[in-house]
């Protein structure tokens, strides 16, 4: 399905990024596997896209710094020859009641899971544009749309990541690139893990299928997003969540 | 001067699909030749690879014209 393509999938070292840099390797994709800090995780992904027969760059940045971004973006292109799909999955979590949330726990969360879109973007729009073709996919959430008590800081940057992706949407649809979100419900990664048995009993009663999610289920998605398929949707929000949000 | 001019023609005839008798230099890309932001942010990128200069956003804002192209690349080349 992306024979020949090239992607960037950014925060893919682990959970659902890891798995969407799968996928696009296992659909026939070249993947640049972006990290902030678990270098080892990343190259083990690398080596799995090598066993599928396909290329990976590893490539350190975080996503928040526009420097180190570019940097990226050049050097997937300089080494992988071009970049047709990028996927903005890079995201951290500073959960806290918004009456003891500190300032910094809000602006580390917003940087690096708005603002860390923002750049990526930015930083792929110009070969994309004049490619005139491209997709970008940004990963959001199901508390993007539902909010979450305990999440000010990380439903807030989601909710603003489907208003960046309907607005890049409308602004890039006229050059060939699409722009679309992928929102995750409560997924088995790293991230959810760390939540407590009573909050996943909760959880649970929520979602109508009654089980969390797969990073493959995300990936899926995503993989169908990026590819020819789908060349016909764009500025759209897909709900991957077991039907919490309906 | 003629070199710099039929250079930044051509490019703005490839993008825009204008008439080449449309560009003078008082000609306004917005205005006159049918161009939306998009276009000039474009032709600006363009630009910047025909004749190997980088444009700050800044002083991509101010381009608003042929004429406007014409004095920043005698200006900066």
């Amino acid at each position: 399905m992306l024979e020949g393509k090239v992607a960037l999938v950014t925060g893919a070292s682990r959970g659902i990024g890891r798995a969407i840099a799968l996928e696009l390797a296992r659909q026939g994709a070249d993947v640049a596997i972006n990290y902030a800090g678990n270098e080892a995780a990343a190259r083990d992904v690398a080596d799995e896209i090598a066993r599928l027969g396909r290329r990976a760059l590893v490539v350190k940045a975080n996503v928040a710094d526009a420097d180190e971004v570019e940097t990226m973006v050049k050097q997937t292109i300089d080494e992988l020859g071009k970049l047709d799909i990028l996927v903005n999955n890079a995201g951290i979590t500073r959960d806290n009641l918004l009456m003891r949330m500190k300032e910094a726990e809000f602006d580390e969360v917003i940087a690096i899971n708005l603002k860390g879109v923002f750049n990526c973007i930015k930083a792929v729009t110009r070969p994309m544009m004049k490619a005139r073709s491209g997709r970008i996919i940004n990963i959001s959430s199901v508390v993007g749309v539902m909010g979450n008590a305990g999440q000010a800081n990380y439903v807030a940057a989601k909710a603003g990541v489907i208003g960046m992706t309907k607005s890049v949407a409308r602004e890039l649809a006229s050059r060939g690139i699409t722009v679309n979100a992928v929102a995750p419900g409560f997924i088995e990664t790293d991230m959810t893990s760390v939540l407590g048995e009573d909050t996943k009993e909760s959880l649970l009663g929520e979602i109508p299928l009654a089980r969390l999610g797969k990073p493959e289920d995300i990936a899926n998605m995503v993989a169908f997003v990026a590819s020819e398929k789908a060349e016909y949707i764009t500025g759209q929000v897909f709900h991957v969540d077991g039907g919490m949000y309906m | 001067m003629a070199d710099t001019f039929d250079r930044v023609k051509k490019i703005i005839v490839d993008r825009l699909g204008v008439d080449e008798s449309e560009i003078k230099e008082e000609a306004s890309f917005k205005d006159d030749l049918g161009a939306d932001s998009l276009d000039v942010v474009e032709l600006v990128m363009e630009l910047e690879d025909e004749f190997d200069l980088e444009i700050s956003d800044e002083d991509a804002e101010k381009i608003t014209t042929v004429g406007d192209v014409i004095k920043y690349i005698q200006a900066h080349k």
